[in-house]
């Protein structure tokens, strides 16, 4: 019963490691670049939904009206400014530029909160659902439909509308898109801007979630990163799967063998997927002679 | 055809570098400083900001000769940081060492050990590339950190381990540090300048441009690579050791940092990634910067933002690094004396590249 | 007398068959053309000649050994040198450093000493002046043009010394005044005992420098022979015109 209980948790808290895994990886897709610094902004996200919370007593899912917009705009800012300009050597550059961008983060939240604990709070919080003997926290199962919704969403926007069309075209060759009219500037600034924005949503999931401070970007950024590397970089499709798959593993784990050695297990897996296949579970085989 | 008509009387090119005696002076003036400098700052708390500096010399000089030279950005050699220092805190209480001068043994011992730890290493995360390679280096942190937390008996887990200090007067407790930190930070300099100009070294630069061109030249990458990783390890696992003896304790979350490996290529690309002494001087001003802010502002949390601004503005306005800046301006200096040479020579265009 | 044969190699990708059976030799000291229409697989060919790509089946063989399971630096090591369709060269590296990474050495020990060694930096002279690349030595290889680039890719693996250079369509992008130095280039080395093989589209040239010409299509050989013999074959002109419409999908 432990076991299902934990297979279930595994899959709702994998919903939102999934919306944010397929954030990273259409960032990567349009890009190439590795956006470091999603861990730094889903906690940003966190402590922005915290703040508005508190200030003006709302539901933190409605704060999501509020701070979406502002990383969405965030992540327009950082690609002109910081991702545009860089000219040579694209795939280190932006990946050390964003690691940079997550430093910085870290520190303005470490000063302005502190580094103590919080948690954002609703009336519902302790809340849980009952099905038969399973028992599941309410936040966890709001916060994975809403992922889904999202996923929903995101997969509309890329294979249903014009935005999308450039988007995969940008995806899969940017020279070529450039050469046929696509501005994929414009695609990867709106790209990114939705990547980031997302980060607002997740942050207010993991904060409602979880008790955090600005060093728990680590933890989000090493998990999502052994995701998105798993699933193979650049699949959308990937990145779903084998969230759900890593964050069941490592409950069950934790709840048949201890949990300690749950996240030990997450990391090992991915050690052991690589050496038998370098390009992740669901990826191109990248490299060719030619 | 016309084979022998350019054979006979090319001009031999230019030089574009820096001449030697300039280069050679400034390294001299460098070292010179380097071996004075606490004892004309004899003030402890100067001199434990020199000592940090020193382990930070060795350790970015280690990392860039995988590095820099490869061009895979590995953000998980705190590893190799870490196995240096548990390795001096574990060994240094198994063997019962006092603390005193005979605790430096310990370092060739965790260079070794660190050397050890990289052959499994290197060769499971190099077979992967690019930021597949970057993301993989930093799940492998995350794992010893992991390890280091959850193997209690050994490690003492986030009770962290004490390694016991001597009771060296004040005054001169820093000396010995310091020197031997330089000593270490001396060999791997000319580790890498050795590397820099052997064959060894070409093959590795030939990696970075482009890995499998190289191959198909008969450069055996994957050796090539691990040897490479191996000898960055070890230095890495010296500076882990000395840095555990100076503070006195290990803990999982500052033996095995991503802090540290952030630190590390920032002041890497700041001197100027792949070249010799560019990491180093990255090193020994971002180091003592980050330890002057430390001590005069406390929180580490200041230092973060300075850290990951100084970084963009680095990236934006030097993405080469000063070093290379620094050729990059003489080469330009020197490519404008002889164009006016030229224009002096003969009237009309200095065009000669036209015979194919 | 067969140099460097291939033996009934398949290799597919996915649902491509790019090669099936496919049995070809080069005969030792010769100039050999190897043309065939887009996605005859020719490329592949190479691929697998090299140690790229390992085959599904069959067997290359090189001077009488099997080194079908070789990698890429082994074959190099053993004398076959190959150029690439877009030219790899080190950007980053000076012309004089790309030239000297392809000079071989023995033994471990001697890869820790100088790269420039006197002996190795004539050398590395003499292929760059054979190309005319001499004057711009010291640039970085990545300032030069593509045609440039093309010699240099020639010049380093001219270096070593190989007994076989494949050269996947050397003429690709090249100005005509380059080609013909290129070619001038590639008898000359054949009269001192290089053998080629060259992938080209360039048919003029194809028919103008080599001595044996073989035919690829759907993934096997066609037909060998003297350029005049191939250019009337019209199975020839039937694998070009014929079918290559139904291949283009």
């Amino acid at each position: 019963m432990l076991v299902l209980q934990a297979i279930i948790e595994g899959v709702l808290v994998g919903g939102f490691y999934a919306l944010m895994a397929a954030g990273l990886t259409l960032v990567f897709g349009v890009m190439d670049i590795v956006n470091f610094a999603i861990g730094a902004l889903i906690v940003l996200g966190a402590y922005l939904s915290y703040s508005v919370c508190n200030h003006l007593h709302i539901d933190p899912f409605l704060s999501l009206l509020i701070t979406t917009p502002l990383m969405t705009g965030l992540g327009m800012f950082i690609y002109v400014f910081l991702i545009k300009p860089i000219k040579t050597n694209r795939v280190v550059m932006s990946l050390l530029t964003m690691f940079a961008v997550a430093t910085l983060i870290e520190g303005i939240l470490d000063i302005c909160y502190n580094s103590g604990f919080v948690q954002i709070h609703a009336s519902y919080i302790n809340n849980s659902l009952k099905i038969g003997k399973l028992n599941f926290p309410l936040i966890y199962v709001l916060s994975f439909l809403l992922s889904v919704f999202l996923l929903g969403c995101l997969f509309l926007i890329t294979y249903r509308t014009k935005f999308g069309r450039s988007l995969r075209a940008s995806m899969q060759n940017p020279v070529a898109a450039r050469l046929v009219g696509i501005d994929t500037d414009r695609v990867s600034m709106i790209t990114l801007g939705i990547g980031i924005g997302l980060a607002a949503i997740g942050g207010m999931v993991f904060g409602t979630t979880n008790a955090f401070n600005a060093s728990s970007s680590y933890d989000i950024i090493s998990r999502l990163l052994v995701i998105v590397i798993l699933g193979g970089f650049g699949s959308v499709g990937g990145a779903l799967v084998s969230a759900i798959f890593m964050l069941v593993i490592q409950d069950v784990v934790a709840v048949v063998w201890s949990p300690v050695w749950g996240s030990t297990t997450f990391y090992m897996i991915l050690i052991l997927v690589l050496l038998v296949r370098p390009q992740g579970l669901f990826g191109k085989k990248g490299v060719r002679a030619q | 055809m016309s084979t022998d008509i350019t054979t006979s009387q090319r001009p031999t090119p230019p030089s574009y570098e820096v001449p030697k005696v300039y280069r050679y002076g400034a390294l001299i003036v460098g070292f010179f400083a380097l071996v004075i400098f606490p004892l004309v700052f004899n003030n402890p708390t100067i001199s434990t900001i020199g000592v940090f500096a020193m382990i930070f010399l060795m350790a970015v000089t280690g990392w860039n000769i995988f590095s820099g030279y490869t061009g895979y950005i590995a953000l998980g050699h705190a590893v190799f940081f870490g196995i240096g220092q548990y390795a001096t805190a574990m060994l240094s209480s198994y063997w019962h060492i006092n603390p005193g001068m005979w605790t430096f043994v310990l370092i060739p011992v965790s260079m070794i050990l660190a050397g050890i730890a990289a052959i499994p290493i290197g060769f499971m995360i190099l077979r992967v590339r690019k930021h597949t390679f970057i993301v993989l280096t930093i799940a492998l942190m995350f794992i010893f950190q992991l390890f280091a937390y959850n193997l209690r008996s050994w490690t003492g887990g986030s009770q962290g381990l004490e390694v016991g200090q001597p009771g060296w007067d004040g005054s001169v407790f820093n000396l010995p540090y310091y020197y031997v930190g330089l000593f270490v930070a001396i060999i791997a300099i000319i580790t890498s300048f050795m590397i820099r100009r052997s064959k060894f070294g070409l093959s590795l630069l030939a990696i970075r441009d482009d890995e499998d061109r190289a191959r198909s030249l008969g450069i055996n990458t994957t050796r090539s690579k691990l040897i490479a990783f191996i000898i960055s390890a070890v230095f890495l696992g010296a500076a882990g050791c000395i840095y555990a003896m100076f503070v006195g304790s290990v803990y999982p979350q500052f033996s095995f940092d991503p802090a540290f490996d952030l630190e590390l290529s920032i002041m890497a690309f700041a001197g100027g990634l792949g070249t010799i002494l560019g990491p180093s001087l990255g090193a020994l001003i971002i180091s003592a910067a980050q330890q002057y802010f430390l001590i005069s502002f406390g929180g580490a949390n200041v230092f973060l933002i300075v850290y990951g601004a100084l970084f963009i503005v680095i990236l934006r306005l030097l993405p080469g690094g000063v070093v290379p800046a620094i050729s990059d301006k003489w080469r330009s200096h020197v490519v404008r004396k002889e164009q006016r040479k030229l224009d002096a020579e003969i009237q009309g265009p200095a065009e000669g590249g036209a015979k194919k | 007398m067969t140099l460097l044969g291939v033996n009934n190699i398949s290799k597919s990708y996915g649902g491509i068959q790019a090669l099936r059976e496919c049995t070809m030799n080069f005969q030792e000291g010769a100039i050999n053309g190897l043309i065939g229409p887009n996605g005859s697989g020719k490329t592949t060919l190479f691929n697998v000649m090299t140690g790229y790509e390992t085959p599904d089946s069959g067997t290359v063989t090189f001077r009488g050994n099997d080194i079908t399971n070789a990698t890429p630096d082994e074959v190099f090591a053993s004398g076959i040198g190959r150029t690439f369709q877009l030219t790899r060269i080190f950007p980053r590296l000076t012309v004089i450093e790309n030239v000297h990474i392809a000079a071989q050495r023995q033994g471990f020990l001697a890869q820790l000493r100088q790269w420039s060694q006197p002996d190795e930096r004539a050398r590395a002279l003499e292929s760059l002046d054979f190309v005319g690349l001499t004057k711009l030595s010291r640039e970085p290889a990545g300032s030069l043009s593509y045609g440039q680039q093309k010699l240099l890719e020639f010049a380093f693996i001219m270096v070593a010394e190989p007994k076989v250079m494949l050269l996947d369509e050397p003429a690709g992008g090249v100005n005509p005044t380059l080609l013909k130095h290129l070619g001038g280039r590639i008898k000359e080395l054949n009269k001192s005992g290089v053998t080629f093989i060259i992938v080209e589209h360039d048919m003029e040239f194809v028919m103008g420098i080599c001595d044996q010409v073989s035919v690829m299509h759907q993934g096997h050989a066609l037909l060998e022979g003297k350029p005049d013999i191939v250019r009337n074959d019209p199975a020839v002109l039937e694998a070009y015109l014929g079918t290559d419409m139904s291949e283009a999908e």
